[in-house]
């Protein structure tokens, strides 16, 4: 067993839980919700495209993207902060 | 070779680069035969072959003994290319040849499949992943049978991967020996076991070490081969280099043309396997039923990518946990590519044959100049296509048109006049995609079997030498009945697909997740969860699909993933409260998943 304390054991979990609650909401908002109102979003024009089907073809993609790399991020930031991040 | 020095993973970007600059100078040089007067069918069959016979070379090369290098490829996969590896794993055959034209026919509905296909790594990288990755498993059940505990807990993880990668499996080999035996011009059940010959020679000798590397490789071959013919159709029609940000007009236009030329009206006529356009481009539905086929979709999809197996396994690859997660952000990325060119694809493939302004339409041309094309004739004699003058007057309408999907991604290079070489390089691209993610589906089914059914709990003192042997003569019988099954041709590309993901959230997607993120999970739970979920699942499919029932809400068998997983959840929670809870062993081991440093729970050689 790691030589962790049940202490920082738990508040490390505490924030990793509350990142992958933060990550979801925004993976429930672009896989879900606007995809829902893509009729709505359709009558606005996005570089040229109508919104609606930008979103199914490029902008939830893109989002998915960038909030993966930023998880990864944030999350090795939590490890380094409670110091169980993994030995270089 | 001179120029590599030092260790192979040091080398990896200068080896894929020569790689990919080799490839390249090959594309060149199949261009100047074509120019030379080499004919196609030569063209084609130099493409494919030439491919096949790199990877299988590699394949040669990651050869190993080792067992953590035959089930893991030694955990020394750096994020990037493990990231690209991925890409390949998961871009299957479908998806390269199918997706284009999935969108080209359903429009906004099915681009349900695109961000279902991609968001799904959100869930990968946030809830499964790193803590799989942290256990040191080699295969999922090996996790579950760890976490849980128990024999019939493996055993019915063993069972839900069988079931899930087997139907994917089956369309890989289908598509492989499509491919090829166009490309080859050899018949269909020949072709399929010429494409079973060159998924195992890049998977047998080397494993996941093998595999992981020709992953790589494909993954090159197959963003090279979708991307080209996009970037050359955009720039030749004016919509230039990138047209992934720029084809908003082309879309706009669509829309205008399919209230000119009757997009909506049926057909009169039906032919076996063909279709005609019927749905508008990028109209969303308006109705509840519409919106809720959207997202249920989605979220089949996303569920079944973050449990099935032969993607996940390949995070147990990476260096570290934090190498995890960022291979599944690149991952994504690399996948994105693909998927983000796709409705580009589409929409041009279908601008070109709608815009009378265009020289390459064909809709509101004569019967007779359309059906003098070249291409008209060539895949009409494949029965990929059919024209017919339903209401005699001379003139194609959209109802008289009919293709295959497929036909979006296969024949755009000749619709557009590209030169023959393109066809070449999308022929080999399809089949990079279909081996890569055979390879993948057939190494996850193998490797459960060896490791967990046979090492786990039929055999525990068997021997290093033993396992590997087991393992290769698993993944040749299976294999083997995989391309039996395709060559039946039981079942289109898609519908399988879609089921394999629904079968992996069935049985798979709690029991993984409550793992990690519910520490009070209990083995009697966990076997509920795998066991009812997958029972619900496979009922209600075979209830809609074949016993005459009225989908629930919408709940088609597209979408039966929805019941079993929560059936699965349901079962998983009630059954876990009613109990003991695990004991404190399996708690702290709970703890130990869930932070990155330490040791691993299982060490290297379990």
């Amino acid at each position: 067993m790691t030589n962790v304390d049940q202490s920082t054991r738990e508040a490390h979990w505490a924030k990793t839980k509350g990142l992958m609650i933060t990550t979801l909401i925004v993976w429930f908002i672009f896989s879900y919700l606007v995809h829902w109102f893509a009729d709505g979003l359709n009558s606005v024009t996005f570089l040229g495209f109508p919104l609606g089907f930008y979103m199914s073809a490029q902008g939830s993609l893109v989002v998915f993207v960038v909030l993966i790399f930023w998880f990864a991020r944030r999350q090795h930031a939590i490890d380094t902060e409670h110091g169980v991040a993994e030995e270089e | 070779m001179s120029v590599i020095k030092g260790d192979f993973i040091d080398n990896l970007p200068k080896v894929y680069g020569l790689y990919t600059g080799g490839f390249l100078v090959f594309i060149l040089l199949m261009a100047i035969l074509e120019q030379a007067g080499v004919g196609a069918d030569t063209i084609g069959i130099l493409f494919v072959a030439f491919t096949v016979v790199i990877y299988a070379a590699i394949g040669w090369m990651s050869r190993t003994m080792q067992v953590d290098a035959y089930y893991v490829a030694g955990r020394q996969v750096p994020a990037v290319f493990n990231g690209m590896a991925t890409g390949a794993d998961w871009m299957s055959g479908a998806s390269f040849v199918a997706l284009a034209g999935g969108i080209y026919f359903g429009g906004h509905g099915y681009m349900a499949f695109i961000v279902g296909w991609t968001g799904g790594y959100v869930l990968v990288a946030a809830l499964m992943a790193p803590y799989l990755r942290k256990f040191g498993c080699y295969t999922v059940p090996d996790f579950i049978g760890t976490r849980y505990g128990g024999n019939l807990a493996r055993f019915l993880a063993v069972l839900v991967l069988v079931i899930a990668s087997f139907t994917y499996v089956t369309a890989q080999i289908n598509a492989t020996g499509t491919i090829a035996s166009r490309a080859l011009q050899i018949p269909f059940e020949v072709g399929v076991w010429f494409g079973l010959l060159g998924i195992l020679l890049c998977s047998m000798l080397g494993g996941m070490r093998a595999v992981t590397w020709t992953q790589v490789a494909q993954y090159i071959v197959l963003i090279i081969a979708y991307v080209v013919p996009v970037v050359w159709m955009s720039n030749k029609q004016g919509f230039g280099l990138i047209p992934q940000f720029v084809y908003g007009d082309a879309i706009m236009r669509i829309g205008e043309l399919e209230s000119l030329i009757g997009v909506g009206t049926q057909p009169a006529e039906a032919f076996p396997g063909l279709k005609a356009l019927t749905v508008p481009y990028y109209e969303a539905g308006t109705d509840f039923a519409s919106k809720w086929k959207f997202v249920t979709l989605v979220f089949c999809m996303m569920a079944g990518t973050a449990s099935l197996p032969h993607i996940l396994m390949r995070y147990f690859t990476t260096p570290s946990v934090k190498a995890a997660r960022q291979s599944v952000a690149w991952s994504l990325f690399f996948i994105f590519l693909l998927y983000f060119t796709a409705p580009a694809l589409a929409t041009f493939t279908k601008l070109q044959l709608l815009d009378p302004s265009l020289a390459t339409s064909i809709i509101g041309k004569s019967i007779a100049e359309v059906s003098a094309l070249d291409w008209i004739q060539k895949w009409s004699a494949v029965k990929m296509l059919a024209i017919s003058d339903a209401n005699g007057d001379g003139i194609l309408q959209i109802t008289e048109f009919f293709m295959r999907g497929d036909i979006v991604v296969l024949a755009t290079p000749e619709i557009a006049g590209l030169p023959y070489v393109i066809s070449g390089l999308v022929a080999a691209g399809g089949m990079a995609a279909a081996m890569s993610t055979a390879d993948g589906l057939l190494l996850a089914i193998a490797n459960a079997l060896s490791h967990d059914l046979y090492y786990k709990i039929i055999d525990p003192k068997a021997d290093t030498k033993h396992r590997l042997i087991v393992a290769r003569v698993l993944l040749i019988l299976i294999g083997g009945a995989g391309a039996f099954v395709a060559s039946l041709k039981l079942t289109s590309i898609l519908g399988a697909v879609a089921w394999a993901f629904d079968f992996a959230m069935s049985g798979l997607f709690f029991p993984l997740v409550l793992g990690v993120w519910w520490k009070r999970a209990n083995r009697q739970g966990a076997i509920a969860g795998m066991f009812f979920g997958l029972l619900a699942g496979t009922a209600y499919l075979y209830a809609v699909r074949w016993g005459g029932m009225e989908p629930w809400l919408y709940i088609d068998h597209l979408r039966f993933g929805i019941i079993g997983a929560s059936v699965s959840l349901v079962a998983m929670i009630v059954v876990s409260l009613a109990t003991a809870e695990p004991d404190e062993e399996t708690q702290r081991m709970v703890d130990e998943v869930r932070i990155p440093r330490g040791e691993s729970v299982l060490d290297s050689r379990h």
